[in-house]
């Protein structure tokens, strides 16, 4: 069964089908429309065989590695642990929940949207899925042009702007990323006459990159990926991309491409570089607190509620970096954790507002008030989404923040959890008050017509409430897929273990 | 008596500035014109006296090459300022800026 | 041991499932019976447990796994291995506590069907108050820390949902956001509480937790005394907030904004216990420190008095109430500080009944006067509402600590056990803030069912409330009067410390050896002659007028103004912190929007501007390309001969 290039057909059908609807002609909306759904939910499907066959082992399932261009040493190769499969699922959970969002609210070039889209859904599962360097990379780019013509072509009013200023700044970090492979692939031919990319290859380089290049490489490989996480001071594309961005944008930008930051650091920075981690571990820390902080600070003052969930972001994105620098199982499991969780819950809130821009076409908050009298089923979504956003145990949240805090106070140092504390303070003063300002309060005579949730905007905001409680309550499988890759990346980190921790048995 | 090496580079590099200035300072473009083949030929001038000098055909062979070029870019110039003279009904580069930022 | 004790919460948990889904489109003005059912369940389940309890030795408990939570694996590089379960454990604390929270909630749910009547939101308030148990069961079932911070969490959340209920309400809106910011700021202790003592033990689990204390907090253990008084004060953070302790105490009297029913059972008798609770639990780590259980006492005897004396001239009947509340959560937590950890408890038992009365009675008040609040325009409703006036008034005596009722001798143990472990000016303050119990008490009842009418009285006809209101309030006067002699009989050695005995085996308070029976007697005399005192003097100025308090409030004009805001708490905060954090806030926007953004978009204009500048180059004069095609030719040429200057000499020889 492993024998079947289940990966392959699930990246490229997304691709496949993108093309037949380009080249077809004479489709109507519609049919493009299923098309796309089909494809997305095929995906789906097919990640979910992924969830189900995984085993909980270290090595790689459904591999596929074959020489792809042997002169230079490029290989194709796919494959997934346990932290793939994680970000496999919610890539294509959140594919379909965006495919089925921008349903009715995509009315412009429909054709080249859901062509666009397919294209960045192969370019996000790419990602996930590689362990060849140049493959990655050819990916990452992939994903970043679609994204920017999403936002650029069907966003808002001033989305040239933030479509620019999305590509720039991460095209930026991947140049930076760019030379660090070369640099790798250059120093790795000179130790061993070899030519490679291969990410296990070039990990377990004989005698260890040296504690100079790896300070180097390490810092080229972070900067690219803190911009996408995105980490303070590199997250001003986030809000302005979030704002212009439709929400189907939004939702994969939130659920997915701020992903590809966290899980390069742990793929990448974490495996290739572990002298330097530990190097550059402090001023991570530190720059993730304020992080944490300060992007809550900052989104209680948003006037714009898609602002007020961007900035939002950047809080919950600091509680990532903060796990995953503190080099504890803990920390770990909070990081990827607080990842999925923020994929599904700021996924939703983006809905959430969605919901209203389509009713009002107004995102500012003073602009709405007493919603919770027109539309009461949506009030009490929306109360999910806020209460999982602040943190709420219970629900998914919590989970992951708890353990990335925990992770980080266990530390010697005990300031960076101490701080990062009060942000349950300032996280149940931004959501609770966006939400006191927008669903209570006396009904407004401008929002009469305003029905409650449709059948399209309940369906794609169901499936998040779900996962948002069934990860709150019951963690457990994330935290079992997710133990042989921390046994086999923590351990040369840690220094006192050694890879055979990979090997570890699940109590 | 063959004159030697330096007469004829110094004849190149006289025929090349003349040419020179005439591209910087005619405003004709038929003469720039000229004044680029002129150019060119004092390029080729030098070429055969080089060759000459080493002994080697390759200065020849490159001479050859030049014509060739410089016969295309004079089909493909003149055919440009056909085009112009019909659009803009002049010849002055004076008042030909279109290519301007 | 086979037992049953999921049902005991997942009765009501069933409960708020089905009236969520099914209350607004089958139920619809029957969407009370899932709650009263689901409640019901869990009170009868809650005595079987309460029986089966009693039959255990001490330490013993009983114990229903569930499911595991969370287990963050085993790792050979890393020896503590994170694992939550979800555990249900009743020992004999948690057994009162279920029989306290699963009898005044249904008493509270079976009263709402009265006082709700009619509401639009109906099926919304029957689905939140079996939340509410369903949660607040859980808190005291919970065998760990971490399990009990998450409902402590879910209790906070219930509490911010019926707060605000009534959410066109501004005033709602922002008490419930109050109430759930105040508690959140105690949460970040309770937090950092609960991983302090997971690095500290490796566990989270009560039993695990104490167990290690003797071999490993002695004398030659790698716990030093410092981390077990941080973790307890990081623990009392929490208990701060959710028991409205000085200084956190701000959200309790704003919470009044809810329906009353919430008012009786989450801020009187159950939610705002939970700290108390939560204190009295880990009793073990506190015997071991006190220089933390001095921080309890101090807190505990400053919210005591400090609530009292704002009650004292507070105008809405609620708002009293609230300040009581405050005030003897201060006794409770001051008897934890002193180590004296039974008798708070079973002050807590006391006050759930004789509190959750007072509210109750305050609800059919504001039922019957067409919700109208203030004490001065109500009056003489003893005649129009009899039952309410009686059953308020047997409240009204206990609180005060009148010999015999409830509250007497839950609270005289408490005096008495402050100055019996050596807090003798705690002891005393205990009695004035007694002295002042009884006088704002009195004051309330009094004015409003005592004296001439003050409403108006062509328009507004008060009357008895419906007897779904009126039972509640009968069946929780019995208790009131009777529980405390019935479990607190001989002082210091009743049934009550026989039970808890079992569970909190704390020998700290015997150590200062056994109460002299003239202490307690003394404090006994002492205690009712405060109390009857202060009643005297309640009657003398409400119904004789004299002193008269109008001319009195003028005299003392300062001091009033002084309790009237509430000792200045929410000015100093609402400048200190609400408008701080707002302008910390907005500078960081500025900051973000000037500094970050700016020197993003200020590269950008960089870069813009210069190639504007050189995109001036491009004149579009073929002439002009040509010469800078021949100066660059001549650059290149010139440089490439001066950095191989041997080129003149190769050519030219």
């Amino acid at each position: 069964m492993d024998h079947f290039p289940l990966l392959s057909v699930m990246l490229y059908l997304p691709t496949v089908v993108a093309l037949l609807v380009l080249f077809v002609p004479r489709l109507a909306p519609d049919t493009i429309k299923y098309a796309a759904l089909f494809a997305t939910l095929a995906t789906f499907v097919l990640s979910l065989i992924v969830v189900f066959s995984s085993q909980q082992t270290a090595s790689l399932r459904w591999e596929e590695n074959y020489n792809w261009l042997p002169s230079v040493g490029i290989r194709y190769h796919l494959g997934t642990d346990g932290l793939s499969t994680i970000f496999l699922l919610l890539t294509t959970l959140s594919s379909v929940i965006a495919l089925v969002a921008s349903w009715t609210s995509i009315r412009v070039n429909i054709r080249a949207y859901y062509v666009t889209f397919l294209i960045l859904e192969t370019g996000m599962l790419g990602v996930f899925m590689t362990f060849d360097l140049f493959l990655f990379y050819v990916f990452w780019e992939l994903v970043l042009i679609p994204m920017a013509l999403i936002i650029g072509v069907w966003g808002s009013a001033n989305r040239v702007y933030a479509a620019i200023k999305f590509f720039l700044f991460t095209l930026a970090g991947s140049l930076l990323m760019l030379v660090a492979i070369v640099a790798m692939y250059t120093e790795y031919f000179n130790r061993t006459g070899t030519r490679t990319l291969d990410l296990n290859t070039l990990i377990a380089i004989p005698g260890g990159w040296s504690h100079t290049f790896q300070l180097w490489t390490f810092a080229a490989f972070f900067i690219s990926f803190a911009i996408k996480v995105p980490m303070f001071p590199v997250h001003t594309w986030l809000p302005d991309a979030h704002v212009e961005s439709p929400t189907a944008g939004s939702v994969i930008l939130a659920a997915v491409l701020l992903k590809l930051g966290g899980y390069g650091m742990i793929r990448f920075n974490l495996a290739l570089f572990p002298y330097a981690s530990h190097k550059f571990a402090t001023p991570i820390l530190i720059l993730s607190v304020i992080a944490i902080i300060y992007g809550a600070l900052v989104a209680m003052v948003q006037p714009d509620m898609k602002k007020l969930v961007a900035y939002s972001s950047v809080t919950h994105m600091g509680f990532v970096t903060l796990g995953i620098f503190s080099f504890n199982p803990q920390g770990f499991q909070g990081a990827v954790i607080t990842m999925f969780s923020h994929g599904l819950v700021t996924g939703g809130l983006f809905l959430c507002v969605g919901v209203l821009y389509e009713r009002a076409h107004t995102r500012q908050i003073s602009a709405f008030g007493g919603i919770a009298n027109r539309m009461p089923t949506y009030a009490s979504v929306f109360m999910v989404f806020m209460l999982a956003a602040l943190g709420l145990p219970g629900l998914s949240g919590f989970v992951g923040e708890y353990l990335s805090t925990l992770g980080s106070f266990r530390l010697a140092n005990k300031t960076y959890a101490a701080i990062t504390m009060f942000v349950v303070i300032f996280a149940a003063v931004y959501m609770m008050w966006l939400y006191k300002r927008v669903i209570f309060g006396e009904p407004r005579e401008e929002h009469h017509g305003f029905a409650d949730l449709t059948r399209i905007e309940a369906s794609t905001l169901l499936p998040l409430v779900l996962g948002i409680l069934y990860v709150g309550i019951y963690p457990v499988p994330l935290m079992k897929l997710l133990k042989p890759v921390i046994g086999a990346l923590l351990a040369p980190i840690v220094g006192s273990g050694t890879a055979a921790a990979a090997a570890d048995a699940i109590p | 008596m063959h004159p030697g090496l330096e007469w004829y580079l110094s004849l190149s590099a006289v025929l090349f500035v003349i040419g020179l200035i005439g591209v910087l300072t005619r405003r004709n473009v038929l003469v720039i014109f000229m004044c680029v083949e002129m150019m060119l030929n004092a390029v080729n001038i030098s070429f055969i006296a080089f060759g000459r000098a080493i002994s080697s055909a390759t200065g020849q062979v490159f001479a050859l090459f030049v014509i060739t070029v410089a016969a295309a870019e004079a089909a493909v110039g003149l055919a440009i300022v056909i085009a112009l003279a019909r659009r803009q009904d002049t010849v002055d580069v004076g008042r030909i800026d279109t290519l301007r930022e | 041991m086979e037992n049953f004790l999921w049902v005991i919460p997942a009765a009501p948990l069933a409960a708020f499932i089905i009236t969520l889904l099914f209350g607004k489109s089958v139920l619809k003005s029957q969407a009370h019976w899932p709650a009263i059912i689901g409640a019901g369940i869990a009170a009868v389940c809650a005595w079987l447990t309460f029986f089966q309890v009693r039959g255990l030795n001490a330490g013993e408990a009983l114990n229903n796994h569930l499911f595991t939570w969370m287990n963050t694996g085993a790792y050979s590089f890393d020896t503590q291995q994170f694992k939550v379960a979800i555990n249900l454990r009743a020992d004999h604390l948690t057994a009162l506590m279920l029989l306290v929270v699963t009898s005044v909630g249904l008493l509270v749910i079976i009263y709402s069907v009265g006082y709700m009547h009619g509401d639009g939101g109906y099926y919304r308030f029957f689905a939140f108050l079996p939340l509410f148990v369903f949660s607040m069961l859980m808190l005291v079932l919970s065998d760990n820390y971490l399990l009990l911070f998450v409902f402590w969490e879910a209790v906070g959340l219930c509490s911010y949902f019926l707060v605000g209920f009534w959410f066109r309400r501004e005033s709602a809106n922002k008490a419930a956001l109050k109430a759930f910011w105040v508690n959140r700021v105690g949460d970040v202790g309770f937090g950092l509480g609960t991983m302090l003592v997971w690095t500290t033990f490796g566990t989270f689990t009560f039993t695990d937790v104490f167990g290690q204390l003797e071999k490993r907090a002695g004398i030659g253990g790698d716990i030093t005394k410092g981390t077990i008084t941080a973790i307890c004060l990081l623990l009392f953070c929490g208990a701060v907030g959710k028991s409205a302790q000085v200084p956190l105490h701000v959200w309790l009297p704003d919470a009044m904004e809810g329906p009353t029913p919430v008012s009786a059972l989450i801020h009187a008798a159950t939610m705002v216990t939970a700290g108390i609770y939560l204190v009295a639990r880990s009793w073990p780590l506190f015997d071991l420190s006190p220089g933390a259980r001095d921080v309890v006492a101090i807190v505990g005897i400053a919210t005591a008095f400090l609530g009292a004396t704002i009650g004292l001239v507070q105008r809405d009947i609620k708002r009293v109430l609230a300040y009581s509340t405050v005030s003897q959560l201060g006794y409770m937590c001051f008897a934890l500080g002193v180590g004296a950890y039974i008798p708070a408890i079973f002050h807590l038992m006391t006050h759930a009944m004789f509190k959750g009365l007072m509210f109750l009675g305050s609800g059919s008040v504001i039922h019957g006067m067409h919700d109208e609040q203030d004490l001065f325009k109500m009056g003489g409703l003893r005649k129009q509402m009899p039952i309410t006036a009686y059953t308020f008034l047997i409240g009204a005596l206990a609180i005060s600590g009148v010999t015999g009722l409830a509250g007497f001798w839950s609270k005289d143990e408490i005096i008495v056990g402050a100055y019996h472990a050596g807090y003798p000016v705690i002891a005393i303050l205990g009695l004035v803030t007694a002295a002042l119990t009884a006088f704002y008490m009195f004051r309330l009842y009094f004015l409003a069912f005592e004296g001439t009418p003050r409403y108006d009285q062509e328009h507004v006809h008060p009357h008895e409330s419906p007897a779904t209101m009126t039972v509640p309030l009968v069946m929780l006067a019995i208790p009131s009067i009777v529980i405390g002699a019935l479990v607190g009989i001989p002082p210091d050695k009743g049934a009550i410390h026989a039970f808890l005995g079992k569970a909190i085996r704390s020998d700290l308070f015997e150590s200062h050896g056994s109460v002299a029976s003239s202490t307690t007697l003394t404090f006994g005399v002492l205690s009712t002659l405060v109390a009857v005192g202060g009643i005297f003097l309640a009657f003398a100025m409400y119904m004789r007028l004299s002193p008269n308090p109008y001319t009195l409030g003028d005299r003392l004009h300062w001091l009033w103004t002084f309790l009237w805001h509430k000792w200045y708490f929410d000015e100093v905060y609402h400048v200190l912190f609400v408008k701080g954090t707002l302008a910390f806030a907005m500078a960081c926007w500025a900051f973000d929007r000037y500094v970050v953004d700016g020197a993003v978009n200020g590269v950008a204009t960089v870069v813009g501007r210069s190639s504007g500048r050189l995109r001036r180059v491009q004149t579009g004069f073929v002439a002009n390309y040509a010469l800078a095609i021949a100066l660059g030719a001549v650059l290149i040429v010139g440089v490439y001969l001066i950095a191989r200057g041997d080129i003149f000499t190769q050519l030219f020889g």
